[in-house]
């Protein structure tokens, strides 16, 4: 029955959302943001769309679980090591010239990808010169990015996605385990700075020598991500450096013709 | 097996494949015609780490432009596009594609259920749905959505399958149109407008 959501209906859903709250989902992919919305719906057992919006307009508690459940929060260490491998042998070595580092994770979730960055400055030894600014628009991940810790039943892929990416050391080193839990080493996380900011409201905070924000433009539509394109381009130096996800490009973008991708790894140097 | 309304033209090809499918596409993709009339989208069930010689290897097999799919990458008829490892591949009103990193549905990514229910929504009765090789129950709804919205759904005959679960549950839940073995397979979508 989920199935037979109305287009309208979500509309009149994200309306509520922007003018209760402020949150604006109206140039998300569609297929996508419907997908999380039936999702939820039969998760929390609302007999109708229309108790799903009577909740999310009256209870702000609610609201908090809404936005973290609409948003898809998966994300791994070191995922897509070749990634990380062109990071370590390409890029760093090359920002590792500068006085200082400044690096965004935009959208960086529960902080898998800032820590993986973390241990990479760390094994360059650029860590004590650099900083990491962690964003994300949901809270609740923000928290997580703060505690450091991570489930134990995780590491092993982890440890081998890190030794695809070129990792020398033990991964273990990295981390204290304890109830099955895993708490990566205070020294990683002192770099690095938390704050919730949302792509599609907030503006530009700082400028930096790259910018990370993979697997997030896919949730967004074709305006919304020429709009954050503009967003990364107005907060890069000049040479900076911009990486997406896999399957992201900024082939079909307004800002292709200042970017140039350096090689089969989606990171791209700007060059005007 | 007889047809009485009047078939609408087929829009979108959909194949999902698991365990054994590869074999069935290496032998389809060689006696489809160039230039079809519609796009042909494949979900397959394969290992998370992307290799792109997947797409090679299918694509030294078709005359069809054949390409792994990247976010908002327009459809286009006569096109052959693969779903990418370890993400689910969703369509747009617009019909472009979307990627989605979200959680795994039937212990898979790419599933091919959100696939064909995505395409289900924007093509409706022009999707026709092809179910191959696999030991999984993936697909079976999606093929439900699209039947039920007056799309086609073809099954690999069973008994030529490697894994023969995956079309035989289909065809078990009621949602199959027509059962077909390889050259059979090839004359239909061939034929079909
Ligand atoms: C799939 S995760 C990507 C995590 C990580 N970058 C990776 O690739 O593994 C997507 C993240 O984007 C965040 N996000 C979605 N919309 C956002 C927005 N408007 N502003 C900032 N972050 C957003 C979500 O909260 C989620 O944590």
């Amino acid at each position: 029955m989920w199935e037979m959501i109305e287009d309208e209906d979500i509309d009149l859903l994200l309306n509520d959302l922007f003018d209760l709250y402020g949150y604006d989902f109206t140039s998300y992919s569609r297929a996508s943001l419907k997908r999380r919305i039936v999702r939820l719906c039969s998760l929390d057992k609302f007999p109708s769309f229309a108790e799903l919006r009577y909740r999310v307009k009256n209870d702000p508690d609610y609201l908090k679980r809404f936005v973290e459940e609409i948003t898809v929060n998966v994300t791994e260490m070191f995922r897509d090591p070749s990634f990380y491998k062109s990071l370590r042998d390409d890029i760093l070595p090359i920002l590792g010239t500068k006085p200082f580092i400044r690096i965004w994770h935009a959208g960086c979730s529960t902080g898998e990808e800032v820590y993986s960055m973390a241990i990479l400055l760390k094994e360059a030894g650029l860590l004590k010169k650099s900083l990491l600014y962690a964003t994300d628009l949901n809270p609740s991940v923000l928290e997580k990015v703060r505690k450091g810790i991570f489930p134990l039943n995780q590491m092993k892929q982890y440890s081998e996605n890190y030794i695809a990416s070129g990792g020398k050391k033990d991964f273990s080193t990295y981390y204290t385990a304890n109830y099955g839990q895993a708490k990566l080493d205070r020294d990683l996380s002192e770099k690095i700075i938390i704050s919730t900011h949302n792509l599609v409201s907030d503006s530009s905070f700082n400028e930096f020598d790259l910018i990370l924000c993979r697997n997030v433009l896919i949730y967004f539509d074709k305006n919304l991500q020429d709009r954050v394109l503009n967003l990364f381009d107005a907060s890069l130096g000049s040479l900076g450096y911009l990486a997406l996800g896999t399957k992201e490009t900024l082939k079909f973008s307004a800002i292709q013709n200042k970017f140039k991708q350096i090689n089969r790894e989606k990171i791209w140097k700007k060059i005007v | 097996m007889e047809e009485n309304r009047v078939v609408p033209p087929c829009q979108l090809l959909l194949i999902g494949g698991s365990a054994g499918s590869l074999e069935v596409l290496f032998k389809l993709l060689p006696r489809l015609n160039a230039d079809l009339p519609f796009a042909i989208v494949l979900v397959l069930h394969r290992r998370s780490t992307g290799d792109s010689s997947l797409t090679e290897l299918l694509s030294s097999k078709t005359v069809n432009h054949t390409s792994e799919v990247e976010d908002k990458e327009p459809v286009k008829p006569g096109n052959i596009y693969l779903a990418p490892a370890d993400y689910h591949l969703l369509i747009e009103k617009d019909r472009t594609f979307s990627l989605d990193y979200s959680e795994k549905i039937n212990f898979s990514r790419p599933s091919i259920d959100v696939t064909f229910e995505s395409a289900c929504e924007i093509y409706g009765e022009s999707a026709v749905a092809l179910i191959l090789s696999g030991a999984n129950e993936d697909g079976t709804h999606g093929m439900k959505c699209i039947k039920k919205a007056g799309g086609r759904t073809l099954a690999q005959n069973p008994e030529t399958a490697q894994m023969p679960f995956m079309p035989n549950y289909a065809i078990t839940h009621g949602v199959i149109d027509y059962v077909l073995d390889i050259p059979q397979m090839a004359d239909f979508i061939n034929q079909m407008k």
